[in-house]
């Protein structure tokens, strides 16, 4: 990738890429932080600056419904400077952030707290998501018409489920008078219990508490059936089950206005990841057998399953050390997420189109925007090059979290496929791999 | 997953074969376990003379590391360690640094400051002895003493080498295996070392509650009626019913199960005739089996506790054996750079 530079009138041009969707080879000018035309792959002589992206290939930036930005709060885990540094790395662009911070994002007051240090340190767009009940308790209704005010765009309990049914209802009645999505992880407490892995053969081989998945199927079908009765606009957020995906999908034939997504790492790895006792593959939803991974894939093949999220969770390396039961649940990954999904690509279990989708338009269209390459669109774009490779590791990864799903310390060094080149919001570069 | 493909058998084993650790049976093949119940055979020799000794860990230090509280494991390993002559720590981790919150790492690093060699270890949560494994310096043997509900592999063992002195045998054999499954690091310990040995067949015999998801995956036929499960057995292996689960809605009462499930003469009677009876101990009598089977002829009980030393020597010795050749190994390659 080279730059050049012009006085001119246009800002800037890309020339020499293709759409990762489409293959065609485009020049793309921005002017004023929108897309001003995607043309002919032709020079830009108006440009002020070109730069020069042959072999990559240019993407919508990718909207992320489920990040932890950990701030306010959890600074040692990390904060919306280092965390959305790591999201324009990853070729991220807008990030749905979760309520689960400290104070919980359950007033306006918090939600304002966090625009503003967005506005202030973040490199990309950050959207809170507003607590639905007080302090993600499951017990009190949130200050919802407050917290959409702020400009929360969607309201859920984070990865906390609301036990009690009857405020679930409650939940989604109200949010349905002011017309917001509510997104839920869903998830029957009791019957997870104090469990940690899949419930199949590698935790009874290995002595692990597992979480059944009727834990997640048993609340699934509950949401659906309450969202079905108060009309609210439901997004089920991190699935895990093969029986969530066919659950989803009768739920749209019937015409419930259901969405869903599924983290990325619940596409690559199933709970075989456990079998060394691994801290960092304890995730939550945890990860579940092939043929679940394989109704995810189809899911997202599908378009049943509308978003893949990064389902970021930074940790500082304390929460990782210890036996496997006692640590935190949760991987730093939205800066290997798009590798990850061009993994699956060269497997050959989701297209290149696909993926894009899922990473982009899909994810967009469950919080009411658009994501495209087109002229008058926000120039929120991610050139990378899908046939570079990187090794991610302390010195090339932003987050606080290190604890990416790939061997590292002892281990050999693994290559990931697909190097995000250049990082636009806006218009405005906020990632570069040949200044960062 | 296969046991030969198991994580773990990298971390256990050196590039010979050797033991390093020694933390679960996941990996080890049938060589290897025959030797170390040929090994054990050995030790069982040194308890009958009249100084119970050999030099194999003189001058080396081992530490029990029990952050779960246990007489019988902690006992014979102390002394299968002294018998070794190695000097001895006992660490009552409840009363210790862990408890003022210092973390699990910071504990062992400051135990290996103390230049110990071995760490045998017991812990509530699976995988810990893992952990730990991964965590200390090289040099270290970690001893798996029994971790949440993984595995309890010198149980296992022990429990192997009393089979092949009244059997004679593994090949042909019907084990059952009695009770808690599913809290039981020692079944599914058992279940591997039957398996590997070359039992004919292993049944897990329990209500539904008490046995783990996918059981049938790990190669057991499961049996929900004692006496179908009872019949033509050469082996049955009695578990401890852990009392305090039966608050978790998993049986209705101690009663109900010594009636399904409790071994009593008339059970025991529809096994072959020369079947052994076998506990891991600590028994609950009148719960998981009555005191006639648990005394009479047929028990095997205290061999089990009698070969629970032999069995630690040999563990102790041939990780330390192994730790010593990886040394040596690492000697060699930089002297030769």
């Amino acid at each position: 990738m080279s730059v050049t530079s012009k006085q001119s009138s246009t800002d800037l041009a890309l020339v020499g890429g293709r759409l990762a969707t489409t293959d065609e080879a485009v020049t793309l000018v921005i002017r004023d932080g929108r897309i001003a035309s995607v043309g002919r792959p032709e020079p830009d002589q108006q440009a002020k600056q070109t730069v020069d992206i042959s072999g990559c290939l240019i993407s919508p930036g990718f909207v992320d419904l489920c990040c932890n930005l950990r701030e306010p709060g959890n600074g040692q885990k990390g904060n919306i400077a280092s965390e959305s540094r790591a999201a324009a790395h990853g070729g991220f662009t807008t990030l749905c952030a979760s309520p689960e911070t400290s104070p919980v994002n359950d007033s306006g007051a918090v939600t304002n707290l966090i625009l503003d240090v967005s506005a202030k340190r973040s490199s990309v767009r950050i959207l809170p998501i507003g607590a639905i009940t007080r302090g993600l308790e499951g017990e009190l209704l949130s200050d919802m018409a407050g917290l959409s005010g702020a400009g929360c765009i969607a309201l859920g309990n984070g990865s906390r489920p609301v036990s009690n049914a009857r405020v679930l209802r409650r939940c989604m009645a109200y949010a349905q008078t002011f017309g917001l999505t509510v997104m839920f992880s869903p998830e029957n407490r009791a019957l997870a219990a104090d469990g940690y892995a899949h419930d199949g053969l590698v935790a009874s081989r290995l002595g692990l508490l597992g979480i059944p998945e009727v834990a997640e199927t048993a609340a699934v079908m509950e949401m659906l059936l309450l969202a079905e009765e108060t009309g609210v606009r439901l997004h089920l957020s991190q699935l895990s089950c093969a029986r969530s995906v066919d659950m989803l999908n009768d739920a749209r034939q019937r015409g419930i206005a259901v969405t869903a997504d599924v983290a990325m790492h619940q596409l690559l790895f199933t709970d075989l990841a456990l079998a060394g006792f691994d801290s960092r593959y304890h995730v939550r939803p945890p990860l579940r057998g092939e043929s679940d991974r394989l109704a995810l894939i189809a899911g997202v093949r599908d378009g049943v399953i509308d978003a893949i999220t990064s389902q970021h969770l930074p940790h500082d390396s304390a929460a990782k050390q210890a036996p496997l039961a006692a640590t935190e649940p949760g991987l730093s990954t939205i800066e290997t997420t798009l590798s990850m999904g061009l993994m699956l690509v060269e497997r050959g279990e989701l297209s290149r189109q696909q993926l894009c989708r899922a990473l982009t338009e899909g994810p967009a269209s469950v919080i009411g925007r658009h994501a495209v390459i087109e002229p008058g669109a926000p120039a929120d774009l991610c050139v990378f090059d899908p046939g570079a490779s990187w090794t991610p590791s302390a010195r090339t990864l932003c987050s606080v979290g290190l604890h990416h799903p790939f061997p590292s310390g002892s281990a050999p060094a693994v290559s990931l496929p697909g190097v995000v080149r250049l990082t636009l919001c806006n218009g405005e570069s906020v990632w570069s791999s040949e200044t960062d | 997953m296969t046991a030969q493909d198991s994580p773990t058998r990298s971390l256990q084993l050196t590039e010979e074969g050797q033991l390093r650790h020694f933390l679960t049976l996941d990996g080890l093949n049938r060589a290897l376990l025959t030797d170390i119940l040929d090994t054990a055979d050995s030790f069982i020799e040194v308890g009958e003379r009249s100084i119970k000794k050999v030099p194999l860990l003189r001058g080396r230090t081992v530490v029990n590391l029990f952050f779960e509280s246990s007489t019988r494991t902690r006992s014979t390993f102390e002394l299968a360690a002294k018998r070794l002559s190695a000097d001895v720590l006992n660490l009552d981790i409840n009363t210790s640094a862990t408890s003022k919150g210092e973390s699990l790492s910071d504990t062992l690093l400051n135990l290996e400051a103390m230049a110990s060699d071995m760490f045998v270890v017991r812990h509530s949560q699976s995988g810990a002895p893992h952990f730990i494994a991964e965590s200390v310096t090289p040099g270290v043997a970690i001893i798996n003493a029994g971790d949440g509900r993984h595995a309890h592999p010198t149980q296992a063992m022990l429990d192997m080498l009393t089979i092949r002195q009244h059997k004679g045998r593994f090949e042909g054999l019907k084990v059952a295996i009695v009770g808690d499954v599913l809290h039981s690091r020692v079944a599914r310990s058992q279940i591997r070392a039957l398996q590997e040995l070359g039992v004919a067949q292993v049944r897990v015999i329990a209500p539904a509650t008490l046995l783990p998801r996918d059981v049938e995956a790990l190669g057991c036929r499961v049996e929900y009626d004692m006496a179908r499960g009872m019949k033509d057995l050469d082996v049955v292996i009695m578990l401890r019913l852990q009392k305090e689960r039966m608050e978790g809605a998993l049986l209705p009462s101690e009663r109900e199960f010594y009636r399904l499930y409790g071994l009593n003469q008339e059970k025991l009677g529809l096994a072959d005739p020369e079947c052994i009876v076998m506990h891991p101990g600590p028994i609950n009598r009148g719960v998981e089996i009555e005191s006639a089977v648990a005394d009479g002829p047929q028990s095997v009980i205290l061999d089990q506790v009698t070969n629970g030393i032999a069995i630690r020597m040999a563990v102790m010795s041939m990780a330390m054996g192994g730790q010593m050749a990886d040394r040596n190994r690492q000697s060699a390659e930089r002297n030769a750079l």
